[in-house]
C-alpha cells in the first residue's frame, strides 16, 4: 500500500473509532454510581429542585434519547456544557489542551534524548558502565509517572533556595502576556519573548520530567538491546572493516536499524504518558486536559468528561498514526511493499 | 607483504579454551592470491578476522605474530588499524545478503570508505562508486546507486561488496568464502569479476574456501589447513596434481570436477578425520 493510501485509509478509520468511545463513555457514564446533580445540590435540597434540575440538563430522559442530542449537537461543534463549570465544553478543551500537547512534546523530547543517551552510552561502553546504566533504569522504570511528580516535588521544595523551579501552573501569573493563541511555549519562541519561554520553561521541566522518566527508561532499556543486537550483525563488521570509528559505527550504521522497535514501544508507552497527565497535571496544578479530567470526574460532570474523553482518543489515534508513518521513514523495506 | 607466523589462538579461558588455530604459518605477496581451503571448524575464517583485527572477543593469541609490510598487526593501536582497514586490508565477506546495511542506500555504502581513505567529497565520491560498479559489470549503475540492498538480487549485492572491497585499491584482500552464499551460475560470473579485479589493481587476495576447485581456478598458491593447522601448502598446481597429505588426497576426492562428473564423490573417511583431530590435539600440550 502506498504511503497516501495508508494515510488515507487510518484517517477514514477515525470517525467511527472515535464514535466507538463516545458510546463506550456514554454509556459507562451512565452506569456507574454517581450523580452531577447530588454534587451540585446541597445536603437536603427540596426534591422539586432536583427534579427541576435533571430535568434542565435532561438527565430524567432515556439513555437513547440522551445519547441522541448529545450526538446531534457535536457535528455543530457542541459538545455541551460543563455542569460543574457552567462553561462550553468545547471553548474548556479548546483552552486546557495546547497546555497538555506543549507538556506532552516536552516529556517526550526529554524521554528520547535522555534515553537515547543512555542507550547509546551503554552500547558503546559494555561492562560497568552499562551495568551501572541497567540498574538505574531497572529502577526509574519501576516508578510511576505520579509517583515521580511527588518525588519530584519533594526535590524542589528541599533545593529551593539554591535551585528554584516552581511547582505549580504553567506560567507566574505576575508575567505580561499579550498571547494570541494557547501555545504558549510555541508561541513566544517564534515571537522572542525568551524572558517568558524561560518561566514556562521552569514551570513545564518539572511535569514534563516526571512523565518522562518512565518512558526514558523505556527507551534506553529497548534501544540499547536492539544496539547490541544490531552491532552483531555483519553490516557492522562491514562497517568495522571499512576503517570506521565505534562511534561513527554506532550512530551511522547500528542506531537506524535499532531505531525500528523501539519506535514501535514508544509509541505504545507515549499513549500510556497522554495518560499520564492526568494525575501529573493535577499535582503540579498544570492547566491543561488532565488536570480538568480530574475535576470533571470527582464532580460527576458527565458532558466534560465526554468531551474530555473525546479529546484524549483523537491524541491516541493522532499519535499512532505518527508512529506508523514513522515506521516508513525508518525502514526503507516498508516503503515499496 | 603479509607473514603470519606459528599463530597459536584459543578461545574462552582456562581450562574451559578451546584451541582454534595451532601453529598456523602462511605468506602472501602483493598481488599474490593465496587459498585457505578446510572444512568447517578447519579455523581458516579465523585467519581472515585476526589478520582484520576483528576476532571474536572470546578469543585471544597464544603465540605467533600477524606482520603486514612488517608492521605487527597484533600489536597496533586501533587507531592504526582503522587507518589499515578499508584502505589498504579490505574484506569481500561470505554473506552478501547480511553485509549491506539494509537502510542505506548503496550509495553512501560504497562512497562512505573512500571518503574516510580517500577524502574524497560527495561529487568525487559518486563518479568513482559508478566507475566501480561499472567495474564489476552492475548493469545501470547510476540507478542502483540510488537503491536499497533489499532491492538487489544476492549476486548484485556481491557485486557491491566486490566494488566497496577494491574502492581504495588496497594491498590486501580478505575474500572469507565470497562465492559460498550465491548460487553456481552466479558463482563462476563473481570469480571471474574477482580475478580480473584483482588483475587490475594488482591487490594480493588471501581467499578462504571450503572448494579446492574453487581455489584451483583462482590462486597462484593454497594451504590446506585442518582442526587448526595446515597440514599441506605450495603452488596450486603441485597440491592439486600430487597431493601429499592423506588430508589433501581426501579433500580432492571429495571435490566436484567438471571433468569427471561420473566419478563418485567420496567423503573425507571418518577414520581419516578422527587420527588427524588426534594428532592435532597433542600438539596443544597438555
Amino acid at each position: 500500500m502506498s504511503p497516501l493510501r495508508y494515510l488515507l485509509t487510518r484517517l477514514a478509520l477515525a470517525p467511527p473509532t472515535l464514535l466507538g468511545v463516545a458510546i463506550i463513555a456514554f454509556v459507562v457514564l451512565r452506569v456507574v454510581p454517581g450523580d452531577p446533580i447530588a454534587m451540585m445540590t446541597p445536603p437536603g435540597a427540596i426534591e422539586a429542585d432536583v427534579a427541576r434540575l435533571r430535568a434542565l440538563y435532561g438527565l430524567d430522559r432515556d439513555i437513547l434519547t440522551q445519547f441522541a442530542i448529545w450526538i446531534g449537537a457535536v457535528p455543530q461543534g457542541d459538545f455541551g456544557t460543563s455542569i460543574s463549570l457552567r462553561a462550553d465544553v468545547l471553548g474548556l478543551v479548546a483552552h486546557a489542551l495546547p497546555a497538555t500537547i506543549e507538556l506532552c512534546l516536552m516529556a517526550i523530547l526529554i524521554a528520547i534524548l535522555a534515553g537515547g543517551s543512555l542507550a547509546v552510552l551503554g552500547a558503546w561502553r559494555r561492562g560497568a558502565v552499562e551495568a551501572a546504566i541497567d540498574a538505574a533504569i531497572a529502577v526509574v522504570q519501576a516508578i510511576p509517572d505520579f509517583l515521580w511528580a511527588l518525588i519530584l516535588v519533594l526535590a524542589a521544595v528541599l533545593l529551593a533556595g539554591t535551585v528554584d523551579l516552581p511547582i505549580s501552573m504553567r506560567v507566574d501569573p505576575r508575567l505580561e502576556l499579550d498571547n494570541a493563541t494557547r501555545f504558549l511555549l510555541a508561541e513566544h519562541l517564534l515571537r522572542g519573548r525568551f524572558d517568558v519561554v524561560a518561566d514556562l520553561l521552569a514551570h513545564i521541566v518539572l511535569p514534563a520530567a516526571a512523565l518522562a522518566l518512565p518512558l526514558t527508561a523505556v527507551i534506553a532499556r529497548v534501544l540499547k538491546a536492539s544496539l547490541v543486537e544490531a552491532m552483531a550483525q555483519d553490516y557492522v563488521l562491514m562497517a568495522r572493516v571499512k576503517g570506521h570509528s565505534r562511534a561513527a559505527i554506532i550512530l551511522g550504521h547500528a542506531l537506524r536499524n535499532a531505531l525500528v522497535p523501539t519506535v514501535t514501544l514508544t509509541g505504545v508507552q507515549f499513549t500510556f504518558l497522554v495518560g499520564g497527565t492526568v494525575l501529573v497535571e493535577k499535582i503540579f496544578s498544570y492547566p491543561g486536559i488532565g488536570w480538568l479530567a480530574i475535576d470533571a470526574v470527582i464532580n460527576r460532570d458527565l458532558p466534560l468528561i465526554q468531551g474530555l474523553v473525546l479529546t484524549f482518543a483523537a491524541l491516541f489515534i493522532l499519535v499512532n498514526l505518527l508512529v506508523d508513518l514513522s515506521y516508513a521513514l525508518l525502514n526503507p523495506r516498508l516503503r515499496h511493499g | 607483504m603479509l607473514a603470519v607466523e606459528a599463530l597459536v589462538m584459543e578461545i574462552g579461558r582456562g581450562a574451559r579454551a578451546e584451541r582454534v588455530l595451532r601453529g598456523v604459518s602462511l605468506t602472501l605477496e602483493p598481488g599474490e592470491v593465496v587459498g585457505l581451503v578446510g572444512e568447517s571448524g578447519a579455523g581458516k575464517s579465523m585467519i581472515g578476522r585476526v589478520v582484520l583485527g576483528v576476532a571474536p572477543p572470546a578469543a585471544r593469541v597464544v603465540s605467533g605474530s600477524v606482520r603486514f609490510f612488517g608492521e605487527d598487526l597484533l600489536a597496533i593501536s586501533e587507531r592504526r588499524r582503522r587507518a589499515l582497514l578499508g584502505a589498504e586490508i579490505a574484506l569481500i565477506p561470505q554473506d552478501p545478503m547480511s553485509a549491506l546495511n539494509p537502510v542505506l542506500r548503496i550509495e553512501r555504502q560504497i562512497t562512505d570508505v573512500m571518503r574516510l581513505h580517500l577524502g574524497l567529497g560527495r561529487r568525487a565520491g559518486r563518479a568513482r562508486a559508478l566507475e566501480l560498479l561499472e567495474a564489476v559489470r552492475v548493469a545501470n549503475p547510476a540507478r542502483v546507486l540510488r537503491q536499497y540492498p533489499h532491492e538487489l538480487s544476492g549476486g548484485m549485492r556481491q557485486r557491491v561488496l566486490i566494488a566497496i572491497a577494491f574502492a581504495c585499491r588496497p594491498k590486501l584482500i580478505i575474500a572469507d568464502e565470497p562465492t559460498t552464499a550465491l548460487d553456481v551460475t552466479v558463482q563462476r560470473q563473481v570469480l571471474r569479476l574477482m580475478r580480473d579485479m584483482q588483475r587490475s589493481a594488482g591487490s594480493g587476495v588471501l581467499f578462504i574456501s571450503h572448494d579446492l576447485g574453487v581455489v584451483a581456478k583462482l590462486c597462484n598458491r593454497v594451504s590446506v589447513m585442518h582442526a587448526g593447522r595446515v597440514v599441506e601448502s605450495g603452488p596450486v598446481a603441485d597440491v592439486v596434481e600430487r597431493p601429499q597429505h592423506p588430508y589433501t588426497r581426501a579433500l580432492l576426492a571429495a571435490t566436484p570436477r567438471y571433468d569427471r562428473p561420473a566419478e563418485a564423490l567420496v567423503p573425507v573417511p571418518a577414520e581419516l578425520s578422527r587420527r588427524l583431530w588426534d594428532e592435532a590435539r597433542a600438539l596443544d600440550g597438555r
